[in-house]
């Protein structure tokens, strides 16, 4: 079996598992949306008190909220077994991945698909549809591949942040909680424009960590609106990448830390 | 009394060996409070007339909110989930001791341990350190008087007593549900609004300021930090001490009748 369809087996698999228990999963999806959908609440409080965001309307951060939420969502959702690493290696069980004739990056992502995150990818999507029809955007085909593109890459970005977090484990045993900084912290902080945050803070998340390119850079271009950081328009477009640049760095960071794994012995 | 204090001293003791994880937290904790910071300042340099709070207010709200995260009652007691999904809950109830009192007695450990252990370093971070590395705008400021500092100390006891209370009724709601999933999901999110952790609560339009003043939520974080800042008097205390007690008596009130109510006829899940 090819690792595509041995893929999907997993997922199919794991699926049918959390499908089993109905009721639970109904309840954890819409509490997951309701958790949170309360921080648009808060964005929607903060423009109904304060008008504007240093000339930023709460349509245009709606676009970047509901782009990185789905953005986040669907990262969270496919690299589960890379976010739990911390247990498998403490209860010594990658030992059992290693022995197997297949990837470790195959195995682990085959370990969950989690459904329940479709909760926050539903409430990133209404707040982003409400958000394009009340902008004036005017769609080309271009533009639609480029806001096709910018999902790819930005789930790509935050898989490649957890397949670090994943790796530094293999050196500490314990999941770094420093890195929910990056992961959390990052989605919280692309909810909003990158143009209002200090410049060591942006320098940061454009060029180490570039979070600014997954709804920052392609949101500008498709609202087609001058960009306060004055990024020339090539970079804009060509910013998805970034992420896909991350991904595979993080996983040739992965493969040194595999060679250096030794088992708890657990 | 000795029975609670008891039961209150060992699981302090034992949350407090996660001095680690405490570190460890303060990076992100530290992450997470810039973050907030520069978007409240970005929202307030856009309009400023309209703040009803200054940027050194903001920025001690935001870094008390941060060194106090823990006191909030975010979850339900770890122990009591598992409890009652082993079914062990059923010798709980065999014990000789009054069951809301002990299980109250937990949640202060609960609340205070990591909360003790999380606010030194971010309080030490967020007063000293940062005016050193050039961020001393967004400093947390030591209260502007006396009376402010004796009047938060004074509040955050009575906040205590309101967490734990409402961490009581999320406990019971795990006992009666017998799953974490919907009602606790609602309460969290319901705390995390109310308390001011998604914004300040005088950030809220004018209108809605009296349903979050009137609700148990704002006296668990809002008030006291805003009495800490002076951005509230301190000649409020004693109305602030009011809306908090006043909570207390209900919830505890609510909670030990919701109990009685629930140990009637309970059905223990087997193990």
């Amino acid at each position: 079996m090819n690792a595509i369809a041995l893929y999907f087996r997993y997922i199919g698999l794991s699926l049918r598992g959390q499908i089993q228990y109905r009721a639970s999963f109904i309840m954890q999806s819409l509490g997951h949306l309701l958790v949170t959908a309360i921080e648009f609440l808060g964005i929607w409080a903060l423009f109904h008190r304060f008008g504007n965001l240093r000339g930023w309307k709460l349509a245009e951060v709606g676009m970047l909220y509901g782009l990185i939420s789905m953005i986040f969502a669907t990262a969270d959702a496919l690299a589960k077994g890379f976010d739990m690493f911390g247990d498998i290696v403490k209860a010594g069980d990658f030992d059992r991945l290693l022995v197997r004739p297949r990837s470790t990056v195959l195995q682990l992502l085959g370990q969950e698909l989690t459904l329940k995150r479709v909760g926050r990818f539903l409430q990133g999507l209404i707040v982003f549809v409400w958000a394009i029809v009340s902008l004036p955007i005017d769609w080309t085909f271009a533009k639609v591949s480029l806001l096709l593109a910018a999902f790819v890459g930005g789930v790509c970005l935050f898989m490649g942040i957890v397949v670090i977090q994943a790796t530094i484990t293999f050196w500490t045993t314990e999941t770094l909680e420093m890195m929910n900084a990056f992961t959390y912290g990052g989605e919280a902080a692309s909810e909003y424009p990158l143009a209002i945050y200090r410049g060591w803070f942006r320098k940061f998340f454009l060029l180490i960590v570039p979070l600014g390119c997954a709804n920052y850079l392609p949101a500008i271009a498709i609202m087609g609106r001058p960009d306060p950081l004055h990024t020339p328009q090539v970079v804009q477009w060509l910013s998805p990448l970034a992420g896909v640049v991350f991904l595979t760095i993080a996983l040739q960071f992965w493969k040194i830390g595999v060679r250096h794994y030794t088992s708890t012995g657990s | 009394m000795r029975r609670y204090w008891a039961v209150i001293s060992t699981r302090f003791r034992m949350l407090l060996q996660y001095r680690a994880a405490a570190v460890a937290g303060i990076f992100t904790q530290s992450f997470w409070g810039f973050v907030r910071i520069m978007v409240l300042e970005a929202f307030y340099r856009s309009n400023t007339g309209a703040s009803p709070m200054n940027l050194p207010e903001m920025a001690a709200y935001v870094w008390l909110g941060q060194a106090l995260l823990a006191i909030l009652p975010w979850n339900a007691d770890p122990e009591v989930r598992s409890m009652v999904r082993t079914g062990s809950v059923a010798y709980e109830l065999a014990r000789p001791i009054d069951l809301y009192g002990m299980w109250y007695a937990r949640s202060i450990a609960i609340r205070t341990a990591p909360t003790l252990l999380r606010c030194i370093p971010m309080t030490i971070f967020a007063m000293f350190v940062l005016p050193l590395i050039g961020l001393g705008e967004w400093r947390l400021i030591p209260p502007p008087s006396v009376a402010c500092g004796l009047a938060f100390a004074i509040v955050v006891v009575g906040a205590i007593a309101l967490s734990c209370a409402f961490t009581m009724l999320v406990n019971l709601a795990v006992l009666w549900t017998m799953s974490v999933d919907g009602l606790t999901v609602i309460a969290v999110t319901l705390v995390i609004v109310g308390s001011g952790m998604v914004i300040p609560l005088p950030l809220f339009p004018a209108w809605s300021q009296w349903i979050f003043r009137s609700l148990p939520f704002a006296g668990m974080v809002d008030l006291p930090f805003r009495l800490y800042s002076g951005n509230i008097p301190a000649r409020d205390l004693v109305w602030l001490m009011l809306h908090q007690w006043i909570w207390v008596a209900m919830l505890v009130l609510l909670g030990r009748w919701w109990l009685s109510h629930l140990t009637q006829r309970m059905v223990v899940q087997g193990g």
